[in-house]
């Protein structure tokens, strides 16, 4: 099998599939707990790829089915934005109006 | 799950789960954790995890210069790294007014232990670099006050707590406290009842819902939840918004950066008494406190902003929380109504309630009267306790 510690799941805060197993294996197999102890999809990209990786592998190591495993919630706003153009002091290119 | 124990937990917050925790390490062998959902889901994930000994009256003063000593040894006694910081607070004044008024609370900090300075605008720019001094005319800055990862305090305790034999149910709630001639006979769950004398009400801005449990009436401790929101930023350059930074008349709006990824977690005042149920983050509030965060520090128009959440202040009338015994129940004990500064209060609250549970007393310097949960009955109300986190 490939070297677990190079397997980068959470390209964000770059979390690897094995320190996601290794929690696993300590006991925690609630995905809310593991995407908070290690930071998993709460980073720009918001889990958009990482939590479905997270879940398949809780579902190898737990025997529980993919579709029980309930994501956690999507937090606003949906892509990073600039705070300055939130505020509407910016354009959405980022420049200042 | 158990049919009998010594001591019931209903809540798995921060507080519930200190509260076990130092039950566990005093011997108590048969404790119980009963959490709704999964721990920490109540407000306690969603706090902006600060810490500080900055308060305005002596009560909260002292007791929160005790817990800074706790949180300082927590990572030891835990064996897990909650990643606690003495990064500080730095309150910022805005007129002659409240530079009068800091001096007041902090010769007051000062007499009680707590070694808050009155620093001049240069000094603050070194503490935090891309502040702007302009609006400011003076800080109050404690270097001892700080952070912690909530995450990692949840876990550690619950953990540590678990090792002492405690057990906590998730995804259980309590739906029953079941009450004869005054006394505590058990709780009742969706999976069974538990028999037991003691039950410890630690559910926050649920704490009304389960007084109402045990035959109380719903508000004679008046929680209600408010609604409170936080915005956070994708990281930024480690050290540049280390302490929480505060201009209490923006509308209590801070900025500080999270201690573990260095996004900045961005908050204000704005709040809304809302239902149990209603955690829907608002586009009013993005708007808000990012007009105040971006005038605290004008390179965060320049920042993303990843995500935005919302949680509770389970607020009281004088926004300090009702700790202690209920008098009307043998075996009722409460610590809830935190006001949107319980994070900060759990190892000390935790060990206190443990204490007094197991001795009748506690060596933890809190005020009892201060917080006695039947000071609303009375009409008595405390000065009131500075909200922000
Ligand atoms: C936006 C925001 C920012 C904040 N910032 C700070 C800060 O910087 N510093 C600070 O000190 N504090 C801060 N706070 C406040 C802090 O989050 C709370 O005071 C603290 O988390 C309270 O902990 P707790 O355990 O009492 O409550 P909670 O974490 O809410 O725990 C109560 C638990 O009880 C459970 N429960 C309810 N009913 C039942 C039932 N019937 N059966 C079983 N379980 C039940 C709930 O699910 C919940 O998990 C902030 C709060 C918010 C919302």
């Amino acid at each position: 099998m490939s070297d677990k510690k190079n397997i980068i799941i959470c390209r964000c805060n770059e979390v690897a599939q094995e320190e996601i197993e290794a929690l696993i294996d300590q006991g925690v197999t609630d995905i809310e707990m593991i995407k908070r102890l290690l930071r998993i999809g709460m980073g720009p990209c918001q889990g958009r790829t990482c939590l479905p990786m997270v879940i398949s592998i809780l579902s190898r190591k737990t025997g529980k089915k993919p579709d029980e495993i309930k994501l956690p919630a999507t937090r606003i706003p949906v892509r990073p934005v600039p705070a300055g153009v939130l505020v509407g002091e910016m354009e959405s290119d980022g420049n200042e109006e | 799950m158990k049919s009998r124990a010594e001591v019931v937990i209903i809540g798995g917050g921060v507080i519930g789960l200190s509260i076990a925790y130092h039950l566990g390490k005093l011997g108590v062998e048969d404790v119980v954790v009963l959490e709704k959902n999964y721990i920490g889901s109540g407000s306690t994930f969603r706090c902006a995890s600060g810490i500080r000994a900055q308060f305005t009256d002596e009560a909260n003063i002292k007791l929160q210069k005790y817990n800074i000593e706790r949180w300082k040894r927590l990572s030891d006694e835990l064996e897990h790294d909650i990643n606690f910081k003495q990064s500080g607070y730095l309150f910022l004044a805005t007129s002659e007014e409240e530079v009068e008024v800091f001096k007041k609370n902090i010769k007051l900090q000062n007499r009680l232990g707590v070694p808050t300075r009155l620093i001049g605008m240069d000094e603050a720019k070194e503490i935090v670099p891309p502040l702007n001094t302009e609006p400011f005319l003076a800080g109050a800055w404690n270097p001892e006050d700080g952070k912690a990862s909530p995450f990692h305090v949840v876990y550690g305790f619950a953990k540590k707590a678990k090792e002492f034999g405690v057990e906590i149910y998730e995804y259980t709630p309590a739906v029953d406290i079941l009450v004869e001639k005054g006394e505590i006979k058990g709780v009742k769950t969706e999976k069974g009842i538990i028999k037991t004398g003691i039950v410890v009400n630690a559910a926050n801005a649920w704490a009304p819902v389960v007084n109402e449990m045990a035959g109380l009436k719903r508000d004679f401790i008046p929680i209600k939840p408010y609604k409170h929101q936080l915005v956070k930023t994708e990281p930024i350059a480690e050290g540049q918004i280390e302490p929480l930074t505060c201009p209490p008349a923006w509308n209590d709006s801070y900025v500080i950066q999270d201690g573990e990824d260095g996004g900045v977690i961005c908050g204000t005042g704005l709040e809304k008494l809302t239902h149990l149920d209603d955690v829907q983050p608002t586009y009013d509030f993005m708007r808000e406190v990012l007009k105040w965060a971006t005038k605290i520090i004008p390179a965060l128009k320049y920042v993303h902003v990843v995500r935005q959440w919302a949680g509770f202040y389970a607020k009281t009338p004088d926004s300090n929380p009702a700790i202690g015994k209920i008098n009307y129940i043998d075996g009722f004990y409460i610590a809830a109504g935190f006001s949107g500064h319980g994070f900060m209060m759990a190892p000390g609250v935790g060990e206190a309630i443990a204490e007094l549970i197991v001795k009748g007393k506690s060596k933890v310097p809190l005020d009892w009267d201060w917080y006695d949960p039947h000071r609303f009955e009375r009409g008595e109300l405390r000065s009131a306790a500075f909200q922000i986190g």
